[in-house]
Parts: structure tokens; sequence; C-alpha cells
């Protein structure tokens, strides 16, 4: 067709045809979690500028909870091994399992998230809130924008659970739990970044 | 209730927003009535509105932009004749509305021009181009150009409704934040931005899975048109840059609505942090503009100088260098921030580094005209009309790319026209090259060429006539945005600008006179072949306009000799479906709701975008199928026209 | 040779535009002159490839339009290694050229960097400060050494170094005194410094280079140089008349006017200008807030 393949017959044809859905579904889904990344990027440089700025009130020294955050750490990975089990379960085609596993991942999602809110809580109760500095309010941002992340990802599972109930193992159902174990997977490497670069950095003053 | 919305958002007391907003209404009012009237309505409900196609997607893209183009450039005209007027006077437009003016203009014609149109362009022709059926996620692909037309929606209804922002089109604090600007104006700019932004990655994403994974058998990267290329450059670059432009408008929302101090002046805010981040999304954002205008040039010249594109490879790896490259160049939009020598240094280098690639294109589409038989139909004349103009708009780029001259002219007209000349000269020249040349393929008959070159020389004149004298004025010291000076040597070149833009209204006019034109007298340009201009892509391969599963069979472009007759089998074709519309709708409430403070519906417009993806995910059947004798009875007929068509021609 | 002529075709075309006012072609000082020879020099550079490619353009173009017989028609010409070689080889020299002259100029030319080079050692003269501070929608000028200011009049020796440190009591605008030269961005919180020279004496407009809101159109300032001796005469009579300028008549400054008229202070407070920038004196309030409507606001 294009004048350039006559000189170019020597080369092998790539692959035949366009691929399968679920290969497009899961590259799609990996391009918009590279976005995602990008965009917490974004959240990260702000906070390395800013997290200076304490405005004269607290920095991350006075204000980070270590054990804390070891106990979200904790949660947040075995959410992750309870997904990975739960795509073992849709594998194998078994609701009982699939659901349990699912429901323990968002269970532990959700531990994590109520122990982040009371942290975030305590914070504006001692006056660390974050309107009172840009360090304060780039850190309530990052941390937060994970939260919000994590949040969407229950939602998210919550409506797994009821699709694979309702309707079976059916192939698009199953592309749809790609997506979210791709994502649930990619928020907790992302926590990975948080709490190294965030609260173990923030406190080893 | 309404939060802080109340009667006096509606400019009852100002008479030029009122007016506008009058006329808008208007139109849009008879516009809406004449559809239901003439029964139009289930129609375009049905084969538009829900449709999934990336073929309708896309000219629903490109009419979403064209009808922006005329909103955005009235603005031109109004700022054009405001400066015109103003010289030791205060003109029509006191400086609360000539703000807004010149940030509406900037934000639409971006955003809503320019985006859509490039955006509708890769819609529509990609697939064809790969010999695929449709995008990689065609439902996806609904939802992002709905999105985008609500953020089109917010920032006209801001016209009736509060006011738009004061702050230029990037909106700088501290001058954006809540202190300096407590209306509405800069929320309504950051919601629609918002909004569209994740319309615009979800395309982009939709894209690059689309060009990377779904290609006819035997299409490998090397044999892809180069538009296809360039597409899929600019769409990587839109995945990479727009999450930058979520966070940033993302926390500028925060510091206004939540208190927080990113960009404040207090509490330890850093607004050369927004400038920062703003222009890392900022500058890919133009490259992200100009590929495909350079993919579709491509095209356009080797079609029709009747010869293959000059040096393919070469302009494969100049496409991957700039896209690379333009996000290493941001720093160059604030070089008198003082960064010092070594930092403005590198980026002026880095910036002229990205002129070698695009010289490298230059050349080659002049080599592809050298030797061939060149034929003027309009989109060639807008390519060569690009050729000379963008060459001037590089060159006056590579000019401000040396810090010190930059030192001198930044902010100045000079700068203003030296984006302008790349935008309009590359970008804008580029859409209207591609408009007419796809046209054809959309609609099944060509638009009428004498008036199409006509449009093209009142656009190419008017834009000289309009942007020298804004050069000269950057050189004799004019700042931009003035609402109002008093330099007796500025005052003849405005007049002479405003004398420009007339004669670019003269070329729209007739555009869309072409385009009424051209639809009244269609069957005497009816393409009945399928290839109107001898093309050699694979779109041209399919009848004009395609059915909506594209090929009947996927083209083999391997290279081996064609069957007489393909094996015809049933095809599944993605369901329409109203889930971007609906979406779309519960953006707009919540956006709304959000720049007026009306929590309750901001919960309501939330809740209801979530129940539309649910009641999406429920649906049980996606796909409808045309059954295999039905695909062969469309393909059988289209193969007949044309080989009739062929057989007339050469008689 | 080529780009000599050139750049002298450029030069005159470019020196009509000239004539007096505001442009940056006909600067008064050595930062503008360097710059404007920087400019001049990177554009004929530029045309030199330019002209040519343009006219190769045209006439391309025209020859082989499809109604001319008598141009050869090359279907299969889609490669050729020479041709590569050259568009991109040509356009990189050029840029590394081009590259040479932005990192010693943007060093040269840096703001920060003191006009040592425009007198020899023994001829040089300790610059003039002044510190500049943006408001809305005027330009406040203190001279730290003279203990005066002035309110959108910079009135500076002529033939001596200036050294400004600018900042912004307000959003961000920038100063610009397009025959001067440099433009530099004024920013609240922070102190930006640029180093600039009237050569000879005369009034010459300076505005705001950056949109900084409604009033921005006004905000317009005249920089006035004269000798030596009349500086100091205008620095004695500004000692004897005007308000003093302390914090309180700052704050006053604070609100938003336009188009206001130039005048003097006679005496500053100290450090004034170091406490506007760490914001010990905080920055203006902008303009009133929208008034909360009758119907629930939070």
């Amino acid at each position: 067709m294009n004048a350039a393949a006559t000189s170019m017959e020597q080369e092998p044809t790539s692959a035949d045809g366009p691929a399968s859905r679920r290969i497009t579904v899961g590259y799609g889904f990996w391009i918009f979690l590279l976005s995602d990344i990008i965009m917490f990027s974004a959240f990260f440089a702000t906070y390395a500028v800013l997290n200076g700025a304490t405005n004269g009130g607290p920095g991350p020294a006075q204000l980070f909870d270590t054990t804390n955050v070891a106990i979200e750490t904790a949660c947040l990975l075995a959410s992750s091994f309870s997904c990975g089990m739960a795509s073992l379960a849709v594998a194998e085609r078994n609701q009982k399992w699939t659901q349990l596993s699912l429901l323990t991942t968002g269970l532990l999602g959700t531990a994590f998230l109520v122990l982040e809110l009371r942290e975030f809580s305590s914070l504006v109760a001692r006056g660390a809130g974050p309107t009172h500095s840009a360090f304060l309010s780039s850190f309530f941002t990052l941390v937060g924008c994970h939260g919000a992340h994590i949040t969407a990802g229950l939602l998210w599972l919550g409506t797994m659970m009821a699709q694979f109930y309702a309707k079976g193992f059916r192939e698009n159902i199953q592309h749809r739990y790609l997506c979210f174990s791709l994502f649930w997977h990619a928020l907790d490497i992302i926590w990975i970044a948080i709490f190294s670069l965030v609260y173990l950095n923030g406190t080893r003053l | 209730m309404f939060g802080k919305l109340t009667w006096s958002a509606i400019p009852f007391d100002q008479p030029i927003p009122l007016a506008s907003s009058l006329v808008v209404g208007l139109i849009m009012g008879a516009v809406l009535a004449w559809v239901f009237v003439k029964g139009y309505a289930p129609y375009l409900w049905r084969e538009w509105i829900t449709s999934v196609d990336h073929k309708r997607i896309g000219v629903m893209y490109c009419i979403l932009a064209l009808v922006m183009l005329i909103r955005g450039f009235i603005d031109a005209l109004m700022m054009r004749s405001q400066q015109a007027l103003a010289f030791h006077g205060p003109g029509y437009l006191p400086p609360e509305h000539y703000d807004q003016i010149f940030s509406a203009h900037g934000t639409i014609m971006i955003f809503f021009v320019a985006m859509p149109f490039v955006i509708g362009l890769m819609n529509f022709v990609i697939p064809l181009q790969l010999g695929v059926r449709d995008v990689a996620f065609p439902t996806l692909n609904s939802v992002s150009f709905w999105l985008t037309a609500s953020g089109s929606f917010l920032v006209t209804i801001s016209l009736v409704v509060g006011e738009f922002a004061r702050t230029g089109w990037l909106a700088y604090p501290p001058l954006s934040e809540l202190t300096y600007s407590p209306g509405v104006g800069v929320d309504y700019y950051l919601w629609a931005l918002e909004i569209s932004g994740i319309g615009t990655l979800m395309a982009g994403i939709n894209m690059a899975t689309t060009i990377l994974k779904l290609r006819a058998p035997g299409l490998t990267y090397m044999r892809m048109p180069v538009f296809c290329w360039t597409s899929l450059a600019s769409n990587l670059l839109i995945v990479a840059a727009f999450p930058i432009l979520t966070a940033v408008l993302a926390m500028l929302l925060l510091d206004r609505y939540c208190d927080f101090h990113f960009f404040t002046t207090t509490a330890g805010g850093n607004p050369m942090m927004f400038v920062n981040l703003i222009w890392a999304w900022g500058h890919p954002e133009v490259y992200i503009l100009i590929l495909p205008a350079f993919g579709v040039f491509s095209e356009v010249i080797a079609t029709f100088s009747g010869k293959p594109l000059f040096g393919y490879r070469s302009m494969v790896a100049a496409t991957m260098v700039i896209c690379i490259l333009s996000f290493t160049v941001w720093l160059h939009h604030f070089f008198t921030m003082g960064a010092g020598g070594d930092v403005n240094a590198v980026f002026g280098i880095l910036s002229m580094v990205i002129a070698v690639p695009t010289g490298v294109k230059i050349f080659n589409w002049l080599f592809t005209m050298y030797g061939g038989r060149i034929r003027y139909t309009a989109p060639m004349c807008w390519s060569v009309g690009f050729i000379i103009t963008f060459m001037i708009g590089g060159m006056t780029g590579v000019l401000l790319a040396v810090p010190p001259a930059d030192f001198v002219l930044h902010n100045s007209l000079f700068l203003v026209a030296h984006f302008h000349n790349v935008i309009i000269g590359g970008v804008l020249f580029g859409a209207f090259a591609g408009y007419t040349y796809w046209f054809p393929k959309a609609f099944g008959f060509t638009l009428d060429e004498r008036l199409g070159k006509a449009a093209f020389w009142f656009w190419f004149v008017g834009f000289w006539v309009t942007f020298v004298p804004l050069y000269m004025l950057g050189l004799m010291g004019m700042t931009r945005r003035m609402q109002h000076y008093d330099r007796p040597e500025w005052y003849p070149w405005t007049l002479v600008s405003m004398a420009g833009a007339l004669l670019i209204l003269t070329g729209i006019v007739l555009q869309v006179v072409q385009l009424v034109v051209s639809i009244r007298t269609r069957d005497k340009r009816r393409d009945v072949t399928g290839d109107p201009w001898d093309g050699r892509s694979l779109e041209w391969s399919t009848p004009s306009p395609p059915p909506v599963f594209n090929f009947a069979v996927y083209p083999d472009v391997s290279g081996k000799q064609p069957e007489t007759e393909p094996q015809y089998a049933a095809i599944d074709v993605p369901r329409n479906t109203p889930t971007g519309f609906v979406a779309a709708f519960f953006a707009t409430v919540t956006g709304f709701s959000l720049i007026w403070h009306i929590w309750w519906l901001v919960i309501v417009g939330l809740v209801g975008a979530y129940a539309t993806f649910v009641v999406f995910a429920w649906r049980d059947e996606s796909e409808t199928e045309v059954p295999a004798d039905e695909v062969a009875r469309i393909d059988r007929a289209n193969r007949q026209a044309r080989s009739v068509a062929l057989r007339g021609h050469a008689a | 040779m080529h780009s000599a002529l050139l750049r002298s075709l450029v030069v005159l075309a470019l020196l009509s535009l000239s004539g007096c006012g505001a442009t940056v072609l006909s600067p008064i000082g050595p930062v503008g002159a360097a710059e404007r020879t920087i400019l001049l020099d990177a554009l004929a550079i530029m045309l030199a490839i330019v002209v040519p490619t343009m006219i190769a353009t045209l006439a391309f173009a025209w020859w082989y339009r499809a109604g001319n017989t008598r141009a050869r028609y090359l279907p299969n010409f889609e490669y050729s290694g020479q041709l590569e070689l050259l568009v991109w080889s040509v356009p990189a020299l050029v840029v590394l050229f081009l590259g040479g002259i932005a990192w010693i100029s943007s060093h040269d030319l840096d703001p920060a960097a003191p006009l040592t080079w425009t007198a020899p050692a023994d001829k040089r003269v300790a610059p003039v400060e002044v510190e500049v501070v943006s408001l809305d929608w005027k330009w406040l000028f203190i001279y730290p050494q003279k203990q005066v200011a002035s309110i959108n009049r910079l009135v500076v020796p002529a033939g001596v170094p200036l050294h400004l440190r600018v900042t912004s009591a307000t959003v961000m605008n920038v100063f610009f005194v397009p025959r001067l030269g440099s433009e530099i961005y004024s920013m609240s919180g922070m102190a930006t410094q640029i180093n600039l020279q009237a050569d000879r004496p005369g009034i010459f407009p300076g505005l705001s280079a950056n949109f900084s809101g409604d009033g921005f159109s006004d905000m317009h300032f005249s920089l006035e140089a004269m000798d030596s001796e009349q500086f100091d005469a205008w620095v004695a009579r500004a000692k004897t008349t005007g308000e003093v300028l302390d914090d309180t008549a700052y704050r006053g400054l604070l609100r938003q006017t336009a188009n206001v008229q130039p005048y003097t202070y006679r005496q500053v407070a100290a450090g004034l200008f170091d406490r506007i920038v760490s914001l010990h004196l905080p920055p203006g309030d902008g303009p009133p807030a929208t008034p909360a409507p009758s119907a629930g606001e939070h």
C-alpha cells in the first residue's frame, strides 16, 4: 500500500492483526496507570519543593507517627496479597473464594483508610491541618490523593464483588477485574514511595 | 440552597455580556427548536449522540471545534477593535470585561478549538489508516468527547451566569488565588479544564493503545503512514503531560476552596511552583497540537505531489525526537524570572535543538514536492501556506529561545505574534487541510474547491496583515493584554492589525458559505470511488463514507496478492450507548454546582456519574452483530460502485 | 559577505521602526545595546537558512505544479542519503553556533551580573541601589542609600550602573523599561535583581510586562536619567518635600489604585524593603471579596 513497502519486502510482518481484547484492555489500563503515576509525580515534586515551608509551625519530624504508618503499610501489603489470591480464585471461577478474598481486600483497605483518616483528624486537632502551611497543604494533598484513590478503589471493589455475584465470571468482567487488580497493586507501589519519601525521609532527622 | 448563585449572577446591568448572552441563547434555542420541530431529534440521539463509532465521534469533535472557533474569534475581534479604539481613550470594553475576553479567547482557542480539532481528525482517520474497525475503547471515546463538550459548555455558560476568569489563559497565582480573584471566574476556568482534561487524557490513552495494539495484519510500525506516527507521539505526550495539568489545577482549586497554601503569597506558598508545573504541561501541549498537524501535511503533500513522502524514516525519527525533547524546554516560558545564566542557557539551547528535527521535516516536505506533479487543491494550498508561515514562526521562536533576546521580548506582542504564527500557521492550517482533505471520506462528497481556495487566501493574507504589526509592536515595547495605551507610535499598527482581523473574518465567512454551498450542491461532487484524491493509505480503500465496521475483512498489507473475493464473516460492532452523554451531563452538573458552591448538587452529580458507569457495567450485550451476508452485501455493493466509477474514468 | 549584507538590510529595515518612544531596537544603555546586537545577529543567522528555504519553497511550489510540462516528474525520488545528511547537519550546525551565542550571552547578560564590563577598572563607579516594589497598580522606587522614595518615577543618574532589587507587594508583575533592556519578574516573598544602566539623559517609558489585574494598563512609570549633579539635586529636593514612608504609609499604598501621578517621599523607614520581601509587611488584600448573597452561604 505505502510505497515504502516496496523497499521493505524482506521485513517480517507484524502480528496477525489487532491484539486480543484481554491484551488491549490490559495494555490500555497500564498506560492509564502510567499517567496516574505521572500525576502523583507532580504532587511528589510539589511536596519536595514545599516540605520546608512550615510557616513557623511543626515539620515532618514533629508530626509523623511511624508506627501508624507501619500498620497502614502492613494492611495495604496484605490487601495486595489477598487481591492476588482473588485473581487466582477468579481464574478458577470459584465464587466463594473470590468473594472471600475480595472481602478481605476490602476490609484491609478500609482499615488503611480508617487509620489514615484518624491520622489526618488528629493532625487537624493539633492545629496542623492543611490550611496552616505550604508543607501541610502538600502533605495532605499527596497522601490524601492516594487515600482518594484507595476510596475509589474500594467503590470499584464493591462493584466488582456485586458483578461477580450477579453475573458470574464472564470474560469482560474478568477483564475489568484484571484492571482493578492492576490498579490496586499500583496503589500499593505508590504507597511504598509515599512512606519512604515522605514518612521515613521526614522522620530520619 | 443555591450556594452563591443569585439573580445578580446574570449580567442584566452590563450591556455587552447581556447582548452576547442573548445572541448565543437565541442561536442555541433556534437550533434546538429546528432539530425538534423537524423531527431530527431521535435520529441525532440514535446515530450521533449515543454513537461510539470513531467516525461519528471524530466528526462531532470537529464540529465542536468549528463552533468554538467562531466564539473564540469573536473574542479576538473584540480585542483587536478595543486596542484599535483605545488610544488615549477607554475604548468600549472596560477592564473587567476586556480581561475576561482575552482570558476566554486563549482558553477557548487552545482547549476547545485546537485540541478538539486535532483529536477529532485523529479519531476519524487513525483506525481507517490502520485498517481496523474502531479505536481500542469505543465507549471511552464517547465519554472523552462529551467531557470535552461539557468543559466547553461551562466556559460558554460563564458568559451568561457569572463571569469568566480575568487572569489570562494560564491563570498564574497569586492573581488567580481567592485573594486577588474572589469571583467565580477562575472557578469556571478550573472546573472546565479539569473536566475536559480528563476527557483528553482518556482520548490519549485510547489512541495510543489503538496505534500500538490494533493494526491490520502485516501493518508493521514502519509501514504506518506518518500521520499515525505523529498521532502516536502526540497521544503519548497527552498521556504524559495532562496528568500534570490535572494535578496543578487541583492544587489551585484546593487553595481556592479549602484555604490550602500551595501558591498563596502567605504561609509558605510558592507561586513559582505553579509556573513550573503549568509550563511542564504547557510546552508539551503545544507539541500535542502541532504534531498531528505535521502528520496531516505529510499525508497531503505526498498525495497532491503524486509522490511518496520523502525520507520516511527521517520523518519518523524526527517525530519521536520532537516528542521527547518537548519535555525538556519548559523554562523558556519564564527566562525572565531570574534563574541564572546556567539554567537559562541550558533551556535556551534545548529549545533551539528542537528546531533541528522540525527543520528536517520542512526540508523533507520540500523534497517531496521536488520532482512532483503538484495539484493545487485546497488542502495543498493550506500546506504550502503552512510551510511559508510556519517557517517564520519557527524562526521567531528560535530568536526568543536566546535568553537575552527574550529578556526584552518576554510577554510582548512579539511573543503573541510568534505563538499565533505557529499555532495558526501550523495547527489551524493543518486542521483546515485535514478537514478539507478527509471531508469527502466522512461525508461522501468533496467541498467546493473555489470557495475553499478563496477562504485560504483570505486567511493567509489576513494572518500576515494581523500579525506582522504585532511583531512590530512588540519590538516597539508594547506588552500584551493592554486594555488601553497612550503611545502614539503604536496606534497605526493596531489599526492595520484590526484590518487583518477583518480579512480573517472574511475567510471564516467563506468557510461557512463553502460548507453550506457544498451541502446544497453535493450531488455534483459525489465521491463514488472512495478515493477522490488518488491517495495511498488504507482509508482511501474504503467507500466514502465507510460502513460502520470500516473494513469487511481486515486488509492484509504484507504485500501478498489479495484474493478476488474475500471470505465474509459476521462482524461484532460495539453498541451505541448514552453513557458518554449522561456521564458528561452529570460532570457538568457537578462542575457547575462546585463553581457556585451548591454542595448538595455536587453530591447528586457525583453519585449520578458513578451510577452511570455502574449501569453501563451492568449491561449484558456490548455488541451487535452484523451478519455475514449483510457484510457481504454492503461490501459487494461498494466494490461494484467503485469499479463502475473506475471504468467510467478509464473510458 | 552574504550574511553581512543580510544583517545590514535587516538592521536598516528594523531601524525604520525605531522613531522615538519605547522601541527595544534603540536602546540607551549597554544592556539593551548588547541584547539588540544578539537579537539582530541571531536573526541574521536564522535568515541565512530561512531565506534560501523560502525561495526554494516558492520555486518548487511553482515549478512542479501539475500544469508545468517542462518539469521532470520523479515519482520514485523518496530517499537520498546525502540530502538526509545535509538536512540534519546544517540545522544542527546552525543550532550549535546559536547555542554558543546563547550560552555566552546568557552568562554575560545574566540580570544578576554586575555591569563591570561597561567601564574599565579605574573608571568604575559604585552602582546606585534602587529597591523596586510593584503594587496594585503602581510602582514604588526606594533609594536605600539616599533614604528617599518615589512613586511611578524612577530618577537615575546617567552613565552610572544601577542595581535594582525587585519584589512585589501583590501579584506577579514584570519591571520593564524597553529602551534600557532586560525585564525581570517581581514576585511576592522574594527579591529578584537586575543590573541596568542608562548611558544618556532623557525620559523613557516603563511598564509592567505581566498582567496583574484590572488596573494593569495604567501601571506605567517613567525612567528619568539625568546628569549626576542634577540627580543629586533631585535627591536633595525630594528630601525636603512629601510624606514619610513608614509602615503605616506603606499599608496605605497597598490599597488598589490606578493612574497614580508621580510623587516622592522625603524619608523611608529603615529596612522597609526587607520587611516587604520577608512578608513581615504582608502583601495587599486585593479587591473586596464579592458581597455575600442572601441565600445560604457557608
